[in-house]
């Protein structure tokens, strides 16, 4: 069933074009030290664990996990503003992994990020046209008596009254404020953006005009996005492909499409699952799996595959094949999947997934009047 | 939890030795510093060199900086033959400083304790008050009373005080210092309940508006409500709920307040001739008696860094977040 | 129909500031049945919060205008006694909030301010209460509960927050739960954790629960009624397939409209145009007509009232009935 959906739309043949981002085997540790005199480093927070991934010009990667799986200090790897710990960070061809000082200031210019909260990214005691124009006088890119006007167009383009120039950010709606926000992303026509949850502290209408601004942007000047978020419906209308992290590494990653028809990972499948569905009768007949706990300190993540010990799939198969522990107890988990660590393995086209036993079942049914259990008339 | 004590205690030493240090430079860096300067003063109307070098070597004067200062620090320590903590000798009074100095501290104490006595009972109390009833008659006419409190200085509300309450009504004894165990627990209280009021009133005033504003930052918290919805009722709301957390911070600002203090009023004890603490510390720079300089800014620096201390640990048994390893 | 178990009677909230009247509830009137849930849509202004804190008697009166009733139980809680209000706060109304973070008290234990609730309400020992505190964590679904009992909140995750104060709503087994955005501060998995719980207590305790969110999938999920407020006013009620299958109001469809779904397949979302209004200046008529596509004359003098379309479902526009149900049919449901 999963094959003939993403066969019926045949995904983009894999891109022969270079990367503009590319990660191999990126760490990012955030040591943990005690001692007042001397400190002495006691263990780190595995915040990014061995992260490869790609990012192709002109397309929107989505990053999607939960609060403390590691996608806020990826992004920021990604941006230089955090050092790797280990491993490669190649820009444009270029390995930026341990540039510094100007080179990393040039690097800069061709990355920009846009954050989640409107009212606490933006200086309330600078004006909105000095805010925007930051970026110019910071980088010198065009000379001080043109910046005006260069900001006054920025505004216009993402749908702001050049006239309020001279205004303040609190002057201006949440929504407005993210409108800025873009702005000042765009003032060095960077190659790529960073949106880190862009749109979750908005109000729903408004959620709507930054989402379609972002698209028409990304059109207008080829932008390449990595959109980080944790609302999956946002995710999948944004992107053209999607990363899926849990505690410090990618678990899954596909094209848009074949990743929401067929999601193979069982926390891809708990997270599409947790989504609210605004149908109820779709909702009825969704598949509800409901993950037990929080997300594991990643100061010491579990052995193994790390999403083992909240994982409905190695539940059912523990239950279903009657495992027991030496004191006879029924297990939680099939020991494989406590023991060895699952690697991103081929899943169909341009989808991989970390897993012992991919799922096969859809989440979200495609037709309720034929499937699903809870369908009404 | 004692870990992080002992480590703090080794801090304080550190603390007092680089503030010695440092202290042992400014005064023989300074213009009319340095060992020969003070051996001339003190060696008499008209020092010849013998004198000079006889005076230098009986203040211990006529060793190297370096040797001074190790000998000093070591004594501090250790103990000299004064006994422990080795406080060296008056250049002035020709006599061990430890004595003086643990009298003079008697002093600073109890006009500091008295005084923080009384703007804890004052000021709180009005703070709170006006944050039960923001923009109300009470609140402006306090926050007036706290504005006025923080712009009056010691040396002219004291003097005012001591005419109005002494020379005008004959309320109150003068000033001075009448010890407790001498005169009477009347006569003692009737000459500090003055210094008291005037040293607390600018605490006072500080205290009436910091625990103004917490409060109302409390009152606005989440966690209120969820008191208010529990079915609590108004008092229970404010006295378990906004106090507790609105009054905490007090405690670090207390600490250092009286930690200040305690190393000596100056204003306070000159105005009122108390003699404490501050009024000596005057009175050493002038006289360039070095070891009761040195002595008295190790108190200071002792009593600020022991507060500081202090402060941490009370915090973190009243705010459970806070946690030391 | 049943006593309903609260009823609010054309509630007013007026807040007076410098820059003039925050209309934050402009004459809302509904009820809510024993054992029902009722989910309160609306975005940030729309009064939906407000209308709540002001029936938990929560809205500063000296700050505030209220007009209406607030019908609970036969009683008037606009105008009953202090005392009595805090004997039904906590006791018979329940109430959670957005962030679970801040809600609770940073400095007494999680056991203790649930004890605590208990004993403003009952007459037991210290000890007694401690032992339902517990008890209570361990049905909101807390491992080892005597041991959190004894923790502080810092020790909590979010969502462990949100149930220590699920548990310290329905600790004294109220007959209405009110929860306010209980999980727009969490993640999607552990929404739905939250809300599974609520689901499970709901049945268990027999509490009906007003569902107050900005979304629109969470309400669809868990909600026998719905009612989509902005500006103050109510502008559509219903059950949830009336809202998501037949609605009657522009404001409606463009909720609708403008959702990214996990099921369908856009090409481009349809925002709403413009800003919530300011509830200083809300529009004459129709408080949504600068934002409505659908807007005429009418819409900008007069203020529709909301008429019933059928059994339960009512809606404030002024569009004829056969106009809207065609737009509906042609415009807002093509998308699922």
């Amino acid at each position: 069933m999963s094959t003939t959906e993403t066969l019926a739309t045949p995904p983009p043949a894999k891109p022969t074009v270079e990367p503009l981002v590319r990660l191999e085997g990126v760490k990012k540790y955030f040591p943990i030290t005690r001692g007042i005199i001397f400190q002495r480093k006691v263990g780190a927070v595995h915040a990014v664990d061995g992260v490869d991934l790609e990012i192709f010009p002109g397309e929107t990667l989505g990053l999607v996990g939960e609060t403390g799986c590691g996608k806020s200090t990826l992004a920021r790897v990604v941006m230089r503003l955090h050092s790797l710990t280990e491993g490669k960070l190649w820009f444009d061809g270029r390995d930026v992994s341990n540039i510094r000082g100007r080179n990393l200031r040039d690097l800069r210019r061709d990355m920009q990020m846009v954050f989640q909260d409107p009212y606490a990214s933006l200086n309330p005691r600078k004006t909105v046209g000095s805010i925007i124009g930051a970026p110019f006088r910071l980088h010198g890119t065009i000379p001080k008596n043109k910046v005006k006007g260069e900001v006054q167009e920025l505004m216009e383009l993402v749908g702001l009254n050049p006239e309020h120039y001279n205004r303040y950010p609190h002057e201006f709606s949440g929504g407005q404020r993210q409108r800025i926000g873009v702005a000042r992303s765009l003032a060095l026509r960077p190659k790529l953006i960073v949106c880190d949850e862009p749109v979750s502290a908005l109000d729903v209408s408004i959620q709507a005009q930054i989402l379609n601004l972002l698209e028409d942007l990304q059109n207008e000047f080829h932008l390449t996005y990595l959109f980080i978020a944790h609302d999956l419906s946002v995710v999948k209308h944004v992107s053209d492909r999607v990363a899926v992290m849990y505690l410090g590494k990618i678990v899954e990653t596909a094209e848009r499409d074949s990743l929401y028809a067929q999601p193979r990972h069982p926390y891809t499948g708990a997270l599409m699952s947790a989504v609210p569905v605004p149908d109820p009768k779709l909702a009825k007949a969704k598949r509800r799996i409901i993950l037990e706990g929080d997300v594991p300190s990643p100061i010491d993540p579990p052995s193994g595959c790390r999403f083992h010990p909240r994982c409905p799939r190695t539940q059912s198969l523990a239950k279903e094949q009657g495992l027991t522990d030496e004191h006879g107890a029924p297990l939680r988990f099939v020991p494989k999947c406590h023991d060895e660590e699952p690697l991103l393995t081929d899943q169909g086209p341009g989808h991989t997934a970390a897993c012992h036993f991919p799922i096969d079942t859809r989440i979200i049914p495609v037709d309720i009047d034929t499937e699903g259990p809870g369908a009404s008339p | 939890m004692l870990r992080y004590i002992i480590r703090r205690l080794l801090w304080v030493v550190l603390v007092l030795v680089v503030i010695v240090a440092i202290t042992y430079s400014i005064f023989f860096l300074l213009p009319g510093g340095g060992s020969d300067a003070i051996a001339n003063r003190f060696a008499g109307k008209q020092p010849n060199p013998e004198i000079v070098a006889e005076v230098k070597q009986q203040f211990g004067l006529d060793k190297p900086i370096y040797v001074q200062f190790y000998i000093f620090t070591r004594n501090l320590f250790l103990g000299d033959q004064y006994g422990w903590p080795g406080l060296g000798k008056s250049f002035v009074l020709r006599a061990p400083l430890k004595q003086v100095l643990v009298e003079r501290m008697w002093v600073t104490i109890q006009l500091a304790v008295g005084a923080a006595v009384v703007w804890l009972l004052v000021g709180i109390p009005i703070g709170i008050l006006s944050a039960l009833r923001p923009r109300s008659i009470w609140d402006r006419a306090a926050m007036t009373f706290a504005l006025i409190g923080i712009s009056m200085p010691v040396f002219f509300i004291g003097p005012l005080a001591l005419y109005v309450f002494v020379y005008k009504w004959h309320i109150l004894p003068g000033s001075g210092y009448s010890p407790i165990g001498e005169d009477g627990l009347w006569q003692w209280f009737n000459h500090f309940i003055l210094p008291w009021c005037v040293l607390a009133l600018l605490y006072a005033a500080f205290y009436a508006r910091l625990s103004r504003a917490n409060l109302l930052d409390v009152m606005g918290e989440d966690y209120m409500r969820t008191a208010r919805a529990k079915g609590l009722n108004e008092r229970q709301v404010i006295v378990k709920h906004g106090l507790r957390s609105s009054l905490t911070p007090l405690v670090t600002v207390f600490g250092l307040d009286l930690a200040g203090l305690l190393a000596g009023a100056v204003i306070t004890e000159t105005v009122f001739n108390l003699p404490g603490l501050g009024q000596y510390a005057v009175r050493s720079v002038f006289s360039l008696d070095l070891y009761a300089i040195l002595d008295v800014t190790i108190i200071a620096a002792f009593f600020v860094t022991l507060a500081n201390l202090v402060v941490d640990i009370v915090y973190a048994f009243l705010d459970p977040r806070v946690r030391y390893t | 129909m049943p006593e309903p178990l609260l009823e609010v009677k054309n509630l007013r909230v007026h807040f007076p500031t410098e820059d003039g009247i925050v209309k934050a509830v402009d004459g809302v009137s509904f009820a809510i049945q024993p054992g029902e849930t009722l989910g309160v849509v609306g975005e940030s202004g729309s009064g939906k919060s407000v209308s709540f804190l002001t029936v938990m008697g929560l809205i500063n009166r000296k700050s505030a205008i209220v007009e209406g009733e607030v019908i609970f139980q036969g009683q008037d809680l606009l105008n009953v006694p202090k005392e009595e209000l805090q004997a039904i706060r906590g006791n018979k109304i329940g109430m959670i909030f957005q962030d679970p973070m801040t809600s609770l008290h940073p400095f007494y234990k999680v056991g203790d301010q649930i004890a605590e609730t208990i004993l403003a309400h009952e007459d037991i020992s210290k000890k007694e209460a401690g032992t339902r505190a517990v008890d209570m964590l361990r049905r909101v679904g807390i491992p080892r509960p005597d041991e959190r009992a004894r923790q502080y909140p810092h020790e909590f995750s979010g969502g462990m927050r949100q149930r220590a104060m699920i548990a310290m709503a329905l600790s004294l087994n109220p007959d209405l739960l009110i929860a306010d955005e209980p999980t727009t501060a969490l993640d999607v998995t552990v929404q739905a954790q939250i809300l599974d719980l609520i689901d499970r207590l709901q049945s268990e305790f027999n509490t009906a629960v007003a569902l107050i969110t900005h979304d629109l999938g969470v309400v669809a999920e868990h909600c026998d009624y719905i009612q989509v407020m902005y500006a103050g006013r109510l502008v559509e009620v219903g059950t949830a397939d009336d809202i998501y299958y037949q609605p009657m109001m522009p404001y409606t469809w463009g909720l609708l409209k403008s959702i990214p779904l996990l099921t369908a397949q856009e090409e481009r979302l349809q925002p709403i145009r413009g800003l919530p209004p300011s509830l200083i200046h809300v529009p004459e008529g129709c408080p949504f007509n600068p934002r409505c596509p659908y807007v005429f004359d009418r819409c900008r003098v007069e203020t529709p009232q909301l008429l019933p379309v059928d059994g339960f479902h009512a809606a404030a526009c002024h569009l004829s009935l056969e106009d809207r149900k065609r737009i509906v049919e042609q415009e807002v449901l093509e998308r699922t």
